[in-house]
């Protein structure tokens, strides 16, 4: 039986060179899904929202949003298609992209 | 070729030092990401899913060898070593970093090019017939006066904050090549009795959401007059267009709701409100840059050339090739190469920066270094003699150039969609390769004749699939990608906008969904019929039928 | 709210005058377009100097039978997105209207050349942006392609400088 775990995880592009980053309960910006805070309850949310805040106003990050996720076993799956390929890559170019950088999410843009 | 003087050197220069300042104020925090994006847009670079995104501009689909090696270089350094051609004649990067962007720009400066005002609620890059100045049918070059727009809409003080992004698309030839009825202007050159040229104007063409047909305000602009002009119907939609709706802000919307009547008189009034004195100086601008434009050397040479036949003689593959991919020229003995970027299972227009280099020296050896980006996303030597073309086609192949696929099936147009769009609802790039492996056969393409099919990953239509003949919109039901299909678009003289077939299509569903479209199509023409001329005769049934008979 | 002309910060002397109220003697007053059509019988006779605001959803014609005798017209950008102002400005300074023309809302210094170039001579500027930064950005560019623009920091033409002998289109305008 697997484990999972819904909630919601706080993404951004770095300002710097537009790379999808996710936000870890540690207050950093990883690169990489897995590392990110998967939050259920509005406080925890809010102390996201007011973290992500901070990090636009230090110019770290742009353009920051909550997304839906789960966790499965240890390993984020986000909702839609689009996040997922956020955490991937370009499904049509497999060579690039966090996907070929060892910074991948865990599961494929599209299932089956 | 157009080339830069000391001014033009000098202001786009001046820009890429305003950006790099404006770019370092951003990144100190001086300006905020609201103030910043309008002005990184009309820079050109968009944030997109995994990256930054710069579009840089080709103005008319016109570039030398040492331009495309540029981008080449650009490709290698600043990106992941390729670029996306688009349907709007420009070139996007993928990969790019905003702490690069203004070091791109300086590169771009020094081979005479720049991202000005590819985004943004501006006038865009002007694009052109990608035969210009080499097609059999043409009546002018259409490239110098869409210089003289370039220029004159270059950081246009009063038109940089439009309601929404303005789109100019010229064509010298009757049989039109540029899409000018889908563009909020279109221009198409006319001559009159006494041999003078005159534009048709044509306002208030778009896809996105809402596409529409351009409605023709005026048959005969003289020329003299195209600036002032055009300068009387931009400052009509500047103050008349909608702000409260982006999706009701383009022209068309302005057009639509007023109603082409009263549309026209509203410019008609502004135009004569401050009548011009003279246009005498944009006449002899007109005259400078036509100089640029001027025919290469051609050598005087017999319409046959026996090397060429010899070579179709021997190697079907090349005389296929041959057949599909080269285009009449306005002289004997010279030929127009469309270079195909739709190889079996590949990314409609993406190039990679090795493949762009071997594009600019065929350019430089054989095409006056001269070449050319199409709206589908291709790229042309326009001036090419036929006895080249054997050596051309030998270099294109051994580079993974040399599909035959030009005006086919397999030759796709489609937009990056969701695999790099922000905006996107599905991807467009699996659809695509999936149908061209589907049809990989050219063999069989040929059987279907010319077919446009188009395909867009949202309703934005960046693929231009509202006038595919076949169109594939990418949308998104309960979180996955389906796919409408439309029948009968067409961007040409007779343009029109596609009919929606019914219900959508899983993605792996597409290609044959497409068959069973085409093998319907051969079924019922008529000897000699081409599949839109098909499809306009029956109409929409025998293709719903044949697609829902089973469903 | 500071005011620029001519690249300095200035005192603003105008006041506005609310539909209502009264008008203060030999002032130079800002009243509104409704005002200004509604009153004029009136105001034609003001005593001091008069000047007028518009929403930059009206059309600059309204003001047509007016200008000659305005001092100063008053244009908005709610947003800096919005420009509907430029064309207003440019409409008004192709009338012939030679008086102060001034930007108000949201000016930011990346369109503050536009502005001059449009014809605007004075701006009500917010407190964001030192001095220097506004003349610095009055003179980002050169050079502009297009004609008939108002060049306050002197830049050039290009297609006037290419075909010598052309003078640009217009005379500066004369500040307010
Ligand atoms: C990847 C980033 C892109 C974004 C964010 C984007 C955005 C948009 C939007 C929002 C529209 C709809 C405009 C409207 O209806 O008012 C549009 C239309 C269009 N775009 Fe894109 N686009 C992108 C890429 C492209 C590409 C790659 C091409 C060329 C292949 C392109 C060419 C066009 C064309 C031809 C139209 C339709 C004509 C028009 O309505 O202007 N765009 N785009
Ligand atoms: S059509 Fe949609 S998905 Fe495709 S590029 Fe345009 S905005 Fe993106």
């Amino acid at each position: 039986m697997s484990t999972v775990e819904k909630g919601q995880v706080m993404t951004a592009n770095r300002l710097r060179d537009g790379d999808a980053v996710f936000l870890t309960r540690a207050g950093i910006w990883s690169e990489k899904i897995d590392d990110a805070a998967l939050v259920q309850e509005p406080q925890a949310t809010a102390a996201l929202e007011a973290r992500a805040a901070d990090a636009v106003i230090t110019n770290h990050i742009t353009g920051q949003y909550l997304i839906d996720a789960e966790r499965i076993d240890g390993k984020i799956r986000a909702a839609l298609t689009r996040e997922r390929i956020r955490t991937l890559g370009p499904s049509v170019r497999t060579d690039l992209g966090k996907q070929a950088t060892g910074t991948a999410g865990a599961f494929a843009a599209v299932e089956g | 070729m157009y080339r830069y003087d000391e001014f033009d050197h000098q202001f786009v220069s001046e820009r890429t030092a305003q950006f790099r300042d404006q770019a370092n104020r951003r990144m100190s925090g001086e300006l905020t990401e609201d103030e910043f994006r309008p002005l990184r847009l009309m820079n050109g670079l968009y944030l997109q899913l995994h990256a930054y995104m710069l579009r840089v501009a080709i103005p008319y689909g016109t570039l030398s060898g040492k331009q495309m090696r540029q981008l080449a270089y650009i490709a290698d350094k600043y990106d992941r070593g390729y670029g996306h051609f688009t349907t709007r004649q420009n070139i996007q990067y993928n990969w790019i970093k905003l702490e690069e962007t203004a070091d791109i720009l300086q590169a771009l400066a020094d081979v005479e090019m720049h991202a000005i005002q590819t985004s943004g609620n501006c006038i865009r890059n002007v694009t052109t017939d990608h035969w210009a100045g080499a097609a059999a049918d043409e009546l002018l070059d259409p490239r110098p006066i869409g210089e003289l727009i370039r220029q004159w809409s270059s950081l246009h003080p009063e038109f940089s904050f439009l309601p929404r992004k303005f789109k100019f698309a010229i064509t010298g030839a009757p049989h039109d090549r540029a899409a000018v009825k889908v563009h909020d202007i279109g221009l198409r050159a006319h001559k009159n009795d006494k041999g003078e040229t005159g534009w048709e104007v044509m306002v208030g063409g778009g896809q996105g959401r809402t596409p529409m047909i351009a409605v023709t305000v005026r048959e005969f602009l003289p020329e003299k007059e195209v600036i002032p002009y055009m300068e009387a119907i931009m400052r009509v939609y500047n103050l008349f267009g909608r702000r409260d709706n982006k999706y009701k802000a383009r022209i068309k919307i302005l057009m639509h709701e007023l109603g082409a009547e009263k549309f026209k008189a509203e410019v008609e009034a502004e135009y004569a409100r401050h009548p011009v004195q003279t246009t005498e100086v944009e006449q002899r601008e007109l005259t400078r840059i036509e100089k640029y434009f001027a025919q290469p050397s051609f050598e005087k040479m017999s319409r046959f050339a026996p090397h060429f036949e010899n070579a179709k003689r021997e190697n079907v593959d090349f005389t296929r090739w041959a057949k599909n991919n080269l285009a009449t020229h306005q002289v004997d003995g010279y030929t127009i190469v469309n270079i195909s970027l739709k190889p079996e299972g590949g990314i409609p227009g993406d190039a990679s920066g090795e493949q762009m280099r071997v594009m600019a020296t065929l350019a430089e050896r054989y095409s006056f270094d001269e070449m050319r980006v199409s709206h589908a996303q291709n790229i042309v030597l326009p001036h090419v003699k036929l006895e080249d073309t054997f050596a051309i086609w030998q270099v294109l192949k051994a580079n993974d150039l040399a599909a035959a696929n030009y005006g086919l099936i397999g030759d796709i147009i489609a937009c990056p969609g969701l695999d790099y769009c922000a905006l996107a609802t599905a991807r467009s790039i699996p659809i695509a390769q999936a149908i061209s492996r589907k049809f990989a056969d050219v063999k069989k393409q040929e059987e279907y004749g010319p077919v446009k099919l188009n395909i867009s990953g949202c309703i934005n239509a960046c693929g231009h699939h509202h006038v595919g003949h076949i169109g594939i919109l990418g949308l998104d039901k309960k979180g996955e990608e389906f796919y409408q299909i439309t029948l009968g678009g067409s961007s040409s003289e007779n343009a029109s906008i596609g009919t929606i077939l019914g219900p959508g299509f899983a993605a792996h569903e597409v290609p044959d969904a497409i068959e069973t479209i085409l093998n319907t199509y051969v079924k019922l023409r008529e000897p000699g019929e081409e599949f839109l001329g098909a499809y306009r005769r029956l109409g929409p049934k025998p293709f719903k039928e044949a697609l829902y008979a089973t469903a | 709210m500071p005011l620029l002309k001519n690249n300095q910060f200035v005192n603003d002397e105008w006041t506005r005058v609310a539909d209502a109220d009264a008008l203060p003697e030999g002032a130079k007053i800002i009243v509104n377009s409704a005002r200004l059509i509604q009153d004029w019988d009136l105001l034609a006779k003001y005593t001091g100097l008069l000047g007028v605001s518009i929403a930059n959803n009206e059309r600059a014609e309204i003001l047509t039978p007016y200008l000659s005798q305005l001092s100063l017209i008053v244009l908005n950008f709610p947003a800096y997105t919005d420009g509907r102002a430029y064309s207003q400005a440019k409409d008004l300074r192709l009338d012939g209207y030679r008086g102060e023309l001034r930007a108000e809302g949201n000016l930011l210094l990346d369109q503050f050349q536009f502005m001059h170039q449009v014809g605007f001579d004075s701006f009500a500027v917010n407190e964001r942006f030192a001095l220097q930064q506004w003349q610095a950005a009055s003179k980002q560019m050169s050079l502009a392609y297009q004609r008939g623009l108002f060049r306050i920091s002197g830049e050039r033409e290009v297609w006037s400088q290419r075909h010598q002998g052309f003078a640009p289109w217009e005379e500066q305008p004369h500040a307010g």
